[in-house]
């Protein structure tokens, strides 16, 4: 064995004891082989295998599903640029061609030295100070031409990213308006003290009462949840806190972990009182691995002050404390089933069902799982009282919502309204003008346009997770469609036929449309393919994927159909397209090496 | 006796724990179905076999069949439905089915013939995925695979080898061999395992067998899957868990 060998050895063995050789914990294994060794090598593979008893494959396909993980060699500095709309319009595209050209090398490639990758990345979450990137791992926002010079020369003088300028990773929680969640003055303990003087099934009640809806956009009443999750037959309950905002355009959770983590972590707390849970997950998703550090703290604070731990506020028997998983680089993770799939350390693909989490979760007991906003909404309606947090919002969306404001505005962040407020007073109070869209809740959301600015945000007229994003009238909708096309075949994990097909085949027509070949027949493919999508798809991501497509056509529809060749059919195949890698080799670009017309 | 739910008007006894796919099959009652097999715990990918509950769209075979549900089958939007799936199944891989050894014994091509494919519908897609002819005995042409998942299930749970997993996502979901080289030359599978019969299309074939039952005198040649599937069906059985 070589010296090299041994020490990786070593490495994966050390890390196979911070997760107790446990299976489940796969996902976070490789994570951390990733972070020391910038790909998951064939013999790290193995040794995994061997130690943990799972098959090379399976680790490989664990490996294989998740963006931030890689089986082949990478670049010793993975630059990911934020590929969501909003960075778009900030310019990162031609930030990203900038620093291809700087460091030579073609996005999605290893530079010949082997010294740096580039490439897109899912929205990570840094929307409205963007455009951002993540560089081997790390968040950071505000780029410009400068800056994006600037880590170039880093790259180039391979300055470790530990050592760069620590304004670079500077993230602001820019919030413009706050309300009873972010002005919270909690003191840590104080909701689990009422909570032990209540009882956990008068828990249950208070939540039940307040008419708490789950924030991560589905709407489910969390009282019935818990409820159900604490009358559930199971050994061992386990509360999940789903952070994984992969939803492209919110971030509101990250505020929420930054400046609220007690509140979030009480909620959990109180959950678990209220369940009888022993054990607790917070699942981060991977562009906000800068939190990790940060939030563990907060966790050890809790534990120093007996608010986790065995025997909590020194009720016997109240046991509970709260492990961090990160995901790494999965949209679909954020669907309940999926992500408790990845938290057992698998391929985040969802479940059937039913059996539904509250009964057969986490390794198959009983799992109450929710939002990161709906915990703290959960402390405090027991703060405040169910009556007094009824009071808040609508007579179905009781409480306050956190929404992320991007886009076209000169005041883009977070904003927290009673439910119940009418997109027009958000883009009032955010500044926005002569704006032309509003995409409510991510791409799996609405797309509204200006007759409907009067509708209200909500579970009676429209439901959000948080996502606010506004495009003004120089923005061309179709671009805005076919990047939240781009988006969803990117992060179909390819379960079912329709998404895994669908999805990319939806992309292709798409970009066949965006190159100028399109037909009418592509806009009834694109119909067809919708409906598809919508009846036969495993999961709500199938489903909703067309949704930004079938929204923009019903208001937008000009800006598909100026991009149509007025024929009936016209193939996808381009024949002068085709003599495109001809004429880069031979170094050729005169008339004499294109075909006169375009298409056949 | 036993509880009944509605099937397109016709009632369906089942048992408890059955699926609406296994009642029906049980029951004589055909379901378009691929990726479903009657000895493996149903897992609903292909979504062929959906249908129609109340109103709402569901694959019948991991949908638990509950007395008096009324579920529709075999109506115009669900056969165009099912058509459209079956297409694309076809313009994701590469199927050339003329020259495949499992033409008149594939699944998927007689579920084409059966609910009247008669378009390609779709751009095929021409992906590039190499063949694994490393083993002895044992030809992979994933060309043709369709993501069923049965040979992962067959391989782990009846042969205990685990030689199949899916790596991926998305449309680059693909079957991996669990082997350092990924050659299956280097697992231990063999002629024998429940592997080599499962699949549906023609990704696993025997070595040195070409053409040895002549098309035209192939299984689904000679009745159509719809009549097929019910020779098939177990009455009553056990499904590997």
């Amino acid at each position: 064995m070589t010296i090299l060998a041994q020490s990786n050895d070593e490495n994966l063995s050390q890390i196979l004891a911070r997760y107790d050789h446990n299976p489940a914990n796969l996902l976070q294994i490789l994570r951390e082989v990733q972070e020391s060794q910038s790909f998951i090598e064939a013999d790290s593979i193995n040794y995994l295998s061997q130690q943990l008893g799972i098959s090379r494959a399976d680790i490989e396909g664990v490996a294989g599903f998740y963006s931030f993980l890689h089986l082949q060699p990478q670049g010793e500095y993975r630059v990911l640029f934020s590929d969501n709309i909003t960075d778009r319009m900030l310019g990162s595209q031609l930030l990203m061609e900038q620093m291809c050209q700087q460091l030579w090398l073609q996005p999605g490639k290893v530079s010949e030295d082997g010294l740096v990758s580039i490439n897109t990345t899912s929205c990570t979450g840094m929307c409205d100070q963007g455009p951002a990137m993540l560089a081997n791992g790390r968040a950071i926002t505000r780029l410009s031409h400068q800056r994006v010079q600037e880590i170039g020369q880093l790259i180039r003088n391979r300055t470790p990213v530990a050592d760069w300028p620590a304004d670079f990773f500077q993230v602001e929680d820019q919030i413009h308006r706050s309300g009873p969640l972010l002005d919270n003055q909690l003191t840590a303990g104080d909701v689990l003290r009422q909570g032990l003087l209540l009882g956990s099934k008068a828990i249950v009640d208070v939540i039940k009462e307040s008419g708490l809806r789950g924030r991560g956009g589905a709407g489910f009443s969390t009282g019935l949840k818990w409820e159900a999750c604490r009358n559930a037959q199971g050994d061992a309950r386990t509360v999940v806190c789903n952070a994984d905002e992969g939803e492209p355009g919110t971030f509101k959770d990250r505020v929420l972990l930054t400046r609220q983590a007690d509140l979030v972590f009480e909620g959990m707390t109180l959950c678990a009182l209220a369940v009888g849970a022993q054990q607790g997950f917070l699942y981060l998703r991977g562009e906000y691995r800068y939190l990790l550090e940060p939030l563990q703290d907060v966790l050890q604070r809790r534990r120093e002050r007996n608010l986790l731990g065995n025997n909590i506020l020194n009720q016997p028997g109240f046991n509970f404390d709260i492990a961090i998983h990160l995901g790494a680089g999965a949209y679909i993770c954020g669907e309940e089933s999926a992500l408790i799939e990845s938290l057992e350390g698998k391929r985040g693909v969802p479940r059937n069902r039913p059996p539904f989490p509250v009964t057969h979760g986490y390794l198959q007991q009983p799992t109450a799982l929710d939002n990161v906003e709906t915990f703290c909404s959960a402390a405090l309606a027991i703060q405040l009282g169910d009556e007094n947090f009824r009071a808040i919002g609508t007579e179905k969306s009781s409480g306050s919502k956190l929404i992320s404001v991007s886009g076209d505005c000169p005041r883009p962040g977070i904003y927290e309204y009673p439910f119940g407020v009418s997109v027009k007073q958000v883009l009032q109070d955010c500044g926005a003008v002569n704006t032309r869209a509003v995409q409510i809740s991510g791409p799996s959301g609405m797309c509204i346009a200006e007759n409907e600015f009067h509708r209200k945000l909500g579970f009676e007229d429209l439901p959000t997770a948080g996502a606010f994003m506004i495009f003004d009238d120089s923005r061309d909708m179709f671009g805005v469609a076919l990047n939240f096309v781009h988006f969803f075949a990117h992060e179909s994990c390819g379960f079912c036929t329709p998404c895994r097909v669908g999805t990319s085949m939806l992309k292709q027509t798409m970009d066949k449309i965006a190159a100028g070949h399109g037909t009418r027949h592509d806009l009834n493919e694109i119909e067809h393919l919708d409906q598809v999508l919508q009846i036969s798809s495993h999961c709500g991501l199938g489903r909703t994927a067309c949704n930004p497509v079938l929204h923009t056509l019903k208001h937008f529809r000009p800006a598909y159909e100026n991009r149509l060749k007025s024929l009936d059919f016209e193939p996808a195949f381009d024949l002068d397209g085709a003599l495109a890698r001809a004429r880069q080799m031979t170094g050729r670009d005169d008339a004499g090496a294109h075909l006169k017309s375009e298409g056949i | 006796m036993s509880d009944t739910f509605q099937l397109d008007g016709k009632s369906v006894p089942f048992e408890a724990g059955q699926t609406v796919m296994q009642a029906a099959l049980a029951a004589g009652h055909y379901i378009p179905h691929l990726c479903y097999h009657p000895e493996f715990k149903p897992h609903g990918s292909c979504k062929l076999c959906t249908v129609k509950v109340n109103g709402r769209t569901m694959a019948s075979c991991t949908m638990p069949a509950e007395a008096n549900l009324s579920v529709e089958s075999d109506i115009d939007e669900l056969n165009d439905l099912r058509r459209t799936l079956v297409q694309m199944l076809f313009a994701e891989g590469n199927h050339f089915c003329p020259s495949c050894e499992k033409s008149g014994n594939c699944v998927l091509q007689a579920l084409g013939y059966d609910l009247e494919v008669h378009t390609a519908g779709f751009r095929h897609m021409f992906p590039e995925r190499p063949l694994d002819f490393t083993h002895p005995d044992i030809l992979l042409d994933f060309n043709r695979c369709i993501l069923c998942e049965l040979c992962v299930h067959a391989s782990a749970e009846v042969d205990g080898k685990h030689i199949f997993a899916f790596s991926g996502r998305g449309i680059d979901k693909h079957l991996i061999i669990n082997s350092t080289s990924g050659q299956l030359k280097d697992t231990d599978m063999a002629l024998t395992d429940k592997a080599m019969q499962v699949c549906p299309v023609g990704v696993i074939l025997k070595k040195r067998v070409g053409f040895s039952v002549p098309i035209g005198q192939r299984r689904y040649d000679k009745s159509p899957i719809s009549a097929q599937a019910l020779v098939d069906a177990p009455r009553t059985g056990a499904v590997h868990e």
